[in-house]
């Protein structure tokens, strides 16, 4: 009875004490790095590669270069569970601390930072994901999407099918089914794709995935099964992926006519299917692999000497490198946020100019020892936030992925537009967003 | 020893009947008032309010609508989540097709909405019960759910599916959008979650609350004795779906800013039913208690090993804090199975009769 009543003067007595969380001072001299991850939660399947790839990368900067330009930088993830509450927490917890860029990781978190980036003069890095339409700087000054939107992503999926049909024309008369998480990602596709069928005469057949529904998808493939799409497109994510290659491969359907996008190929979403995934395409953004030097260097520096969370055989997978590229962006964004300004320790609206003037040319990604590892990032500018840089087509062979095509560019005067509207329709509705002051760079 | 009541004489029925019969239950209330209304947002730093305080308040109201009707009229329900989601998605639709009315009477208009869809929802009530209508409910989460997914007329055809909160002031402070400084939404959301406590309390506590609560112990009984099951099971209903319906549309235009429809999913719910579980069915001081128990723990599980300068990974916490919070509501249960209201109350018996109990 006594150690019953103590403990529960002890909870009690801790639920009463408010919890007044007190940052701990920075150390001055440090830049500071949010990085909102999940390695828990029914996401964590995606989400514990790409933590590790983002940490790996920036820690290893420290630990081979003393940081950027001599400034170390101070990682620290924030578990988020792919959870919009956390995510939220997360944000107000590391505010205090001067972070000078924020990674959300998730559409639904970026949708909740993206007001609040050009009030708390912090940006948000949401590479290829989050609102397509944030990729127009001119609304919004403090959100970047670079390389590609999911709209640029859909058109590089439609030229691609249309590339093996014999052209555009030849789409005439076709069904393409969309198989999506129902939700804001993997509902933004689908303007363009009614637009899309329109203008080329095909059919599109939507198969929704309910959010609870990721790992139950039985019933849509038997629809699939009836109504015999000729190609298959897939935005999926965490649990949803290896479900949907599975049933794809369970119902016969020709797996080399099944795309996904670029959140629908890691290795644990074909890797379940076994030989039957043999064939499954997906869009990618970069090269899969450790054989470059900045990967070979994180080995070195890092999973050698047990100082990384990854597995010695996880570095170099898909989205390890998704996480690594997503990296390579915030240091390449600090490292020219310090040349832009002159300074070393960098706040976040340096490095939103660090951002506004990204250039990754080929021999600057050879510099960094990823020479191919990615599509030359040399369309963000002021105006444009995101660049709509190309990707390409990899299958996967049932044991690693293969590259089977070259880059392939987004259709860019067709997306464009959408995001002008898209933006100019936001801006209506959130009355009384700011107007853009933030000056341009003149090398941007 | 402080806390007794010797000396207090009652001379009237209405002191005697008083919700707090007690001078020192009285003072301890003002005092915790001014430390909410007063301390709170003046010492507080914006972590403490934006990501503590306000999400507290705002479930402390959601559980108070789901106990009005689990707790007091002994009506299960899973759809809190749903009917959170009408609230908001009610909110946003006439705050944007009547941009002249103020937000705040939109807040609190959205509640009516959520009333009507309870409402219906509720109409099954009168032939089943517990269980069965445990189902009924869930078949009202999953029906608004897809609503709010399909029919885009919900978010005025924004392409991410989600809604976005436009800036509005009041005095020309800015109350919503990013320009609202913590503290004015942590008053304004204080302020709503007072009042309601306030008329919650004089619910239960009157006519309405007796004819609940009559139907919860024994609805055959509440019958003979001249209780109509059907409008009385439907004002709860009613009743709960408005305090759920305003607690939504403060979450998603005070705390949020912006929301997708998966935040009101039946995870939503079984969060708010855990809370009203854990705080005490049948209490209004119980749903505060489950909110804290149930949201602010983990935060300050999280925060406990950074403090002391333990390098835990983020992960790592997180996984503790789920075993921590788990195994202290089975404790609880254990200890109490009435909920810390319960708790509380024995507390505060054994406190006025210390030091020499008889």
């Amino acid at each position: 009875m006594r150690l019953k009543g103590l403990l529960l003067s002890a909870v009690l007595a801790a639920m009463a004490g408010v919890p007044v969380v007190v940052s701990k001072a920075e150390a001055q001299g440090t830049i500071y790095v949010p990085l909102f991850s999940y390695r828990t939660g029914a996401f964590s399947g995606s989400g514990i590669p790409i933590a590790n790839g983002m940490a790996d990368y920036l820690n290893m900067l420290n630990e081979r270069d003393g940081g950027i330009g001599g400034v170390k930088i101070v990682v620290e993830e924030c578990e988020t569970g792919y959870d919009t509450k956390k995510g939220v927490e997360c944000y107000e917890s590391t505010k205090g601390k001067n972070p000078v860029i924020t990674n959300p990781y998730s559409t639904g978190i970026t949708l909740q930072l993206i007001p609040k980036a050009a009030v708390d003069k912090i940006p948000v890095l949401s590479m290829a994901y989050g609102l397509s339409a944030s990729a127009d700087g001119t609304n919004f000054p403090w959100v970047f999407n670079p390389p590609a939107t999911y709209w640029d992503g859909l058109s590089m999926i439609i030229k691609y099918i249309a590339g093996k049909e014999g052209g555009l024309d030849k789409l005439k008369g076709k069904t393409i089914g969309y198989i999506f998480f129902d939700g804001g990602y993997g509902r933004e596709p689908l303007p363009l794709l009614h637009q899309f069928a329109k203008d080329y005469g095909f059919e599109v057949k939507e198969y929704p995935v309910p959010p609870a529904e990721m790992q139950n998808q039985s019933g849509l493939w038997l629809n699939v099964r009836r109504d015999k799409p000729n190609w298959m497109v897939l935005w999926g994510w965490g649990a949803m992926n290896p479900t949907a290659v599975k049933e794809a491969a369970k119902i016969n359907y020709p797996m080399d006519h099944f795309v996904g996008i670029w959140w629908s190929g890691n290795e644990d979403d074909a890797r379940p299917a076994g030989q039957d995934g043999k064939g499954y395409l997906s869009l990618n953004l970069h090269s899969v692999g450790a054989n470059y030097p900045a990967i070979q260097d994180i080995q070195k520096y890092l999973v050698d000497k047990g100082k990384s969370q990854t597995p010695k055989d996880k570095v170099g997978e898909n989205f390890y490198n998704r996480g690594v590229m997503n990296s390579v962006i915030i240091a390449e964004a600090i490292r020219n946020a310090q040349k832009v300004t002159g300074k070393k320790v960098v706040t976040g609206e340096d490095v939103r100019r660090g951002l506004e003037s990204l250039r990754i040319t080929d021999a600057r990604w050879t510099e960094l020892g990823l020479a191919g590892f990615a599509a030359p990032i040399t369309g963000v500018s002021c105006t444009d936030h995101n660049g709509h840089q190309s990707a390409y087509m990899q299958q996967w062979d049932g044991t690693k992925w293969v590259k089977i095509s070259d880059w392939i560019s987004p259709m860019k005067d067709r997306v464009r537009p959408l995001i002008e509207a898209a933006a100019k329709d936001y801006v209506q509705q959130n009355t009384g967003w700011p107007k853009r002051t933030e000056s341009c760079d003149k090398s941007s | 020893m402080l806390y007794r009541e010797a000396g207090q004489f009652k001379t009237r029925y209405a002191a005697d009947m008083a919700i707090f019969p007690i001078r020192q239950d009285r003072i301890g209330i003002l005092v915790i008032l001014a430390v909410a209304f007063v301390v709170i947002p003046y010492f507080g730093n914006s972590f403490l309010l934006q990501a503590v305080m306000i999400p507290f308040l705002i479930f402390s109201l959601a559980a108070i609508g789901l106990n009005l009707l689990t707790g007091y009229t002994g009506l299960l329900s899973l759809g809190t989540g749903a009917f959170m989601g009408v609230g908001a998605y009610a909110c946003y639709k006439l705050a944007t097709i009547f941009p002249g009315v103020h937000i705040l009477v939109w807040v609190v208009a959205s509640g009516f909405v959520a009333a009507a869809v309870g409402v219906v929802f509720g109409l099954p009530s009168l032939r089943i019960k517990g269980f069965y209508l445990a189902v009924a409910t869930l078949a009202a989460q999953f029906f608004l759910q897809w609503c709010f997914v399909r029919i885009p007329w919900l978010v005025n055809y924004n392409v991410s599916n989600a809604i976005e909160v436009p800036t509005r002031t009041l005095f020309g402070v800015p109350v919503t959008g990013p320009n609202a400084t913590p503290t004015t939404r942590y008053l304004i959301v204080l302020a709503i979650v007072v009042a309601m406590t306030w008329l919650a309390s004089n619910l239960v506590h009157g006519r309405v609350g007796r004819m609940w609560m009559a139907v919860r112990d024994m609805d055959i009984a509440a019958e003979l004795m001249g209780i109509r099951l059907l409008p009385t099971k439907l004002l709860a209903f009613a009743v709960s779906s408005f305090y759920c319906g305003v607690a939504g549309a403060l979450m998603v235009f005070l705390w949020y800013g912006g929301a997708e429809a998966d935040v009101f999913n039946i995870n939503q719910s079984f969060f708010i039913l855990f809370m009203v579980i854990i705080g005490g069915l049948g209490s209004l001081i119980g749903s505060y208690f489950g909110a804290a128990l149930i949201f602010m723990l983990p935060i300050l599980l999280r925060y406990v090993p950074d403090q002391f300068g333990i390098p835990i990974r983020s992960a790592t916490v997180e996984h503790l804090s789920f075993m921590i919070v788990g195994a202290l509501i089975i404790f609880f249960l254990i200890v109490e199975p009435n909920g810390l209201a319960r708790l509380w109350q024995i507390t505060k018996q054994k406190l006025r009769v210390w030091p020499f109990p008889y």
